[in-house]
């Protein structure tokens, strides 16, 4: 249970830190906050040639909102964007996903741009970033590009981060003003990985009809899977059913696939109610 | 860019990297891959730092990072190279005089075998500085993190709340936060 040897760096600008990743080779990888990275390289999961310690990074320390977007630096910590609330207050469904990351004293370490990076299909931030379409930007030594969440997330456990590249920042758009969200997941224990869980997003027109509504699911597939409930209206258990036949989990150590599906119909009922309820709290309707 | 800058693939290179560990400042020579948790316990021969799952499920490697809990077996020692840590050595005062957390923990009999009691004192200690009135539902959350094998839980809840009643009692100042380096430092 000890991290295989690896040559080791810790750049102090972003520019220093894609010249250190460019230099050691596709073998490189970032290390940010650590809660992912760390135990697979104890489990010797993971035998990366060299990291690239970017935690002296204060350039990338930051969360801002600007345009209709909150932007996430690549060092802003789970604790330190959950506490922020300008932030939650502008996307709630950050704050409501960020909650159900693991325990307090992993989200003090751990980084929000790192968890999505990591693409774990376990992970809430991964399903927060493909509900909302958010982008990603990679920096690189020959300059940034910006990826969208679909394009982002390819498959469990990997990302579009092409060898040398340093991913800066996600932006991620604000909740619109007649629109709610919700999370609701299960899992063994409090802060473990969820069985199921489910991120949802309703909004509503003038009249105060569904207009659409969006839920994403963790657990359940290779990538976070994002599934139009619109058609079930302001039916959260008509939205239930719609997700439970949409759903194609497979079974694992931790749960049957009948049991993930299961608790896709439920967790969606619930996911929908709340998040009805907060959009018409918020539209007034 | 830092030292460490220069040396891009020293797989087998070794770092200088300087702690100040419960206020004692500690020059250490260790290789990249030294995890702080080994590094306090081999290196500085702080033992009182238990390492239990090593991959941050078990929380009791916990330690405080610039005054924030962290898992030590989670961090690298050459990532807090430059940092002020607390470990459960550095919460007893100078004379002996347990922490609250601590007195808590002994007035509760908030464990029982004591593998996994360091990480909870480091966890609790933190989590009333910022919530120092938990409810019980809040005490079971901050403690959320951390696995004990003996006590099921429920002294250890009252632990947490006993401490919070020394705290206050004490006006939060009797061993509230971690004792500042220099105050140790002059002490010993």
């Amino acid at each position: 249970m000890k991290p295989p040897a690896f040559g080791y760096s810790r750049p102090e600008s972003v520019g220093e830190a894609v010249a250190a990743l460019a230099s050691a080779g596709p073998e490189a990888k970032v290390l940010a906050g650590g809660q992912s990275l760390i135990p697979l390289l104890n489990m010797r999961l993971a035998a990366p040639s060299h990291l690239v310690d970017i935690n002296r990074l204060a350039e990338l320390s930051y969360v801002s909102i600007a345009d209709g977007e909150v932007v996430i630096g690549a060092m802003a910590r789970h604790a330190g964007v959950l506490a922020d609330p300008a932030v939650t207050a502008a996307q709630p469904l950050i704050g409501q996903a960020l909650a159900l990351v693991a325990h307090p004293v992993i989200r003090n370490r751990g980084t929000t741009v790192g968890s999505i990076v990591h693409a774990d299909p376990s992970g809430e931030m991964t399903a927060v970033l493909a509900l909302l379409d958010g982008t990603v930007v990679l920096a690189g030594i020959d300059g940034e590009r910006s990826v969208s969440a679909k394009d982002f997330l390819l498959g469990p456990l990997e990302s579009d981060v092409r060898p040398g590249e340093l991913a800066t920042r996600v932006s991620l758009p604000v909740l619109g003003p007649r629109a709610g969200c919700a999370f609701a997941e299960v899992s063994r224990r409090r802060g473990d990985y969820a069985v199921c869980g489910v991120a949802a997003v309703v909004e509503l027109a003038e009249a105060g009809a569904v207009a659409s509504a969006r839920a994403a699911y963790l657990s359940v597939a290779g990538t976070p899977l994002v599934i139009d409930l619109t058609e079930a209206g302001a039916d959260p258990a008509a939205a239930g059913r719609l997700a439970m036949s949409r759903v194609a989990p497979t079974s694992d150590i931790h749960a049957t696939a009948d049991y993930r599906r299961h608790l896709a119909g439920v967790l969606t009922e619930r996911a929908l109610a709340g998040a009805l309820a907060h959009a018409r709290e918020r539209s007034g309707d | 860019m830092t030292e460490f800058g220069a040396s891009t693939h020293p797989s087998d290179g070794l770092f200088d990297v300087r702690l100040v560990v419960n206020g004692v400042t500690h020059d250490v020579r260790v290789p990249s891959r030294r995890l702080l948790s080994d590094c306090l316990r081999h290196d500085l021969r702080l033992t009182g730092t238990h390492v239990g799952c090593e991959h941050g499920v078990c929380g009791a490697c916990t330690v405080l990072v610039d005054g924030t809990a962290v898992r030590s077996c989670l961090m690298l020692a050459v990532s807090a190279d430059g940092a002020a840590i607390t470990t459960v050595e550095g919460l007893t005062e100078p004379d002996g005089t347990l922490s609250p957390v601590q007195q808590a923990f002994a007035d509760c009999h908030g464990l029982q075998c004591g593998f996994c009691t360091p990480g909870f004192l480091i966890t609790i200690t933190a989590a009333l500085a910022g919530s120092p009135d938990p409810s019980e539902a809040v005490a079971r959350e901050i403690i959320g993190g951390n696995l004990c094998r003996c006590t099921g839980y429920q002294n250890i809840v009252r632990a947490v709340l006993r401490a919070a009643e020394l705290r206050r009692s004490a006006g939060g100042s009797l061993g509230s936060s971690p004792r500042a380096g220099t105050a140790r430092a002059a002490a010993s």
